[in-house]
């Protein structure tokens, strides 16, 4: 049970993935300008990847080792990242209608997320049974949601901030960002992993 | 041959990917630590980006049109295996530096906008052009943010020190937030220059 925390605290504040770890920036910084659509995007990342940590590790588990194709690692993983998005989708419009519409845009682009094919190989990296992996893949999630949320937040105080022309857009971001990860570093004696 | 070269010099400044068109930001941010890893990333990089637009260019009238992002991203996802384990062979320490993101190299967006937006539409002579430019301005835009964070944060430059005794490194610069900082003050700097000419 304490690994289980201790697991969860350093994915969600330690080893942030995307303040620390620098995993799924693309979405980080496209869909960080308004707080309803963070909140969107954080939920749809962190149904699939909890979801994928455990689908790849049991492909890993009783696929890849028992044939012998650990070269496959790669393509296997990206192809059942990719199906897994499709089959969310399909089942979530059939199944809970609303969940689907307010998660809409967000579903698809998830496949091209960095973030989730490296939560796959970093589980298989680690060594952790299925349980971990899957509480692991759910605490980077929610690590991933929460630096989204908090940076959609400063992100529209921003707007009203005089920011000198060049660094508007982008560059201002990717500042704002160096700040928080500044602050995140601050937990860094949390966990000793 | 106008055609050819204007495709291979687009990549490295017009339409420089980092700075220009702001895709594959996660190797970008992460493997700048020094000049040397930026160097490498951006070499495999280069490596699968040409391949990979060579074979999608060679395939574009066989592959059909809706089955064409899984097709693309297998191939990708094949050179990608064979850098890794080529690297794992013969530059292992590297390897163990850059670790995690050479598998990544399948999901940066550079890679498969590429295919998608050329290879997929061009003869095979632009595609490698394409390729091998884009990758030379993936790779520049990556020794230079790593040569100012490895300048900044560690006095050193390519492990060659710079700076005398007395100089004490700005150690954030390597540490993620730096990676954050650098990278924006780059890009609004890009920008000033590009809004003048």
């Amino acid at each position: 049970m304490g690994e289980i925390f201790l697991i969860f605290l350093s994915a969600v504040l330690v080893n942030n993935f995307v303040l620390a770890r620098f995993l799924g920036i693309c979405p980080f910084l496209g869909v960080s300008k308004k707080v309803e659509t963070a909140v969107g995007m954080g939920m749809a990342v962190v149904f699939v990847m909890t979801l994928a940590s455990s689908a790849t590790w049991l492909i890993q588990r009783f696929i890849l080792e028992p044939f012998h194709i650990h070269v496959l690692q790669t393509i296997a993983f990206i192809l059942v990242i990719a199906s897994l998005v499709q089959l969310v989708e399909t089942v979530l419009r059939k199944v809970v209608p609303t969940l689907y519409e307010a998660l809409g845009i967000y579903l698809p682009l998830i496949t091209t997320n960095c973030a989730i094919l490296g939560l796959a190989i970093l589980n298989i990296q680690k060594e952790y049974n299925l349980i971990k992996s899957t509480i692991f893949g759910f605490s980077a999630s929610i690590g991933f949601m929460l630096a989204l949320i908090l940076m959609a937040g400063i992100r529209e105080q921003l707007e009203f901030a005089p920011v000198p022309k060049p660094l508007k857009g982008i560059p201002v971001s990717l500042i704002t960002a160096g700040l928080m990860s500044l602050a995140f570093m601050g937990f860094s004696g949390l966990v000793k992993m | 041959m106008a055609r050819l070269s204007y495709d291979f010099i687009k990549g490295i400044y017009k339409e420089n990917p980092v700075f220009r068109l702001v895709l594959g930001m996660c190797p970008t941010l992460a493997v700048t630590t020094s000049a040397i890893n930026g160097f490498a990333m951006g070499i495999c990089a280069t490596f699968v980006l040409t391949c990979a637009n060579f074979v999608i260019s060679s395939l574009r009238r066989l592959i059909p049109e809706k089955v064409r992002i899984p097709v693309f991203i297998v191939v990708i996802a094949t050179f990608v295996t064979i850098v890794d384990y080529s690297m794992k062979a013969y530059f292992y320490e590297l390897h163990k530096v850059l670790g995690l993101f050479i598998p990544l190299i399948v999901v940066n967006c550079i890679i498969l906008a590429r295919a998608e937006a050329f290879a997929s539409k061009h003869p095979i002579t632009n595609s490698l052009a394409d390729g091998l430019g884009m990758g030379t301005g993936f790779t520049l835009s990556l020794v230079v943010l790593g040569s100012i964070r490895e300048i900044l944060g560690n006095g050193t430059i390519f492990n060659v020190g710079i700076f005398p005794d007395a100089y004490l490194p700005f150690l954030v610069m390597i540490l993620p937030p730096g990676a954050f900082i650098a990278l924006g003050l780059l890009l609004g700097i890009m920008n000033k220059i590009g809004e003048r000419a």
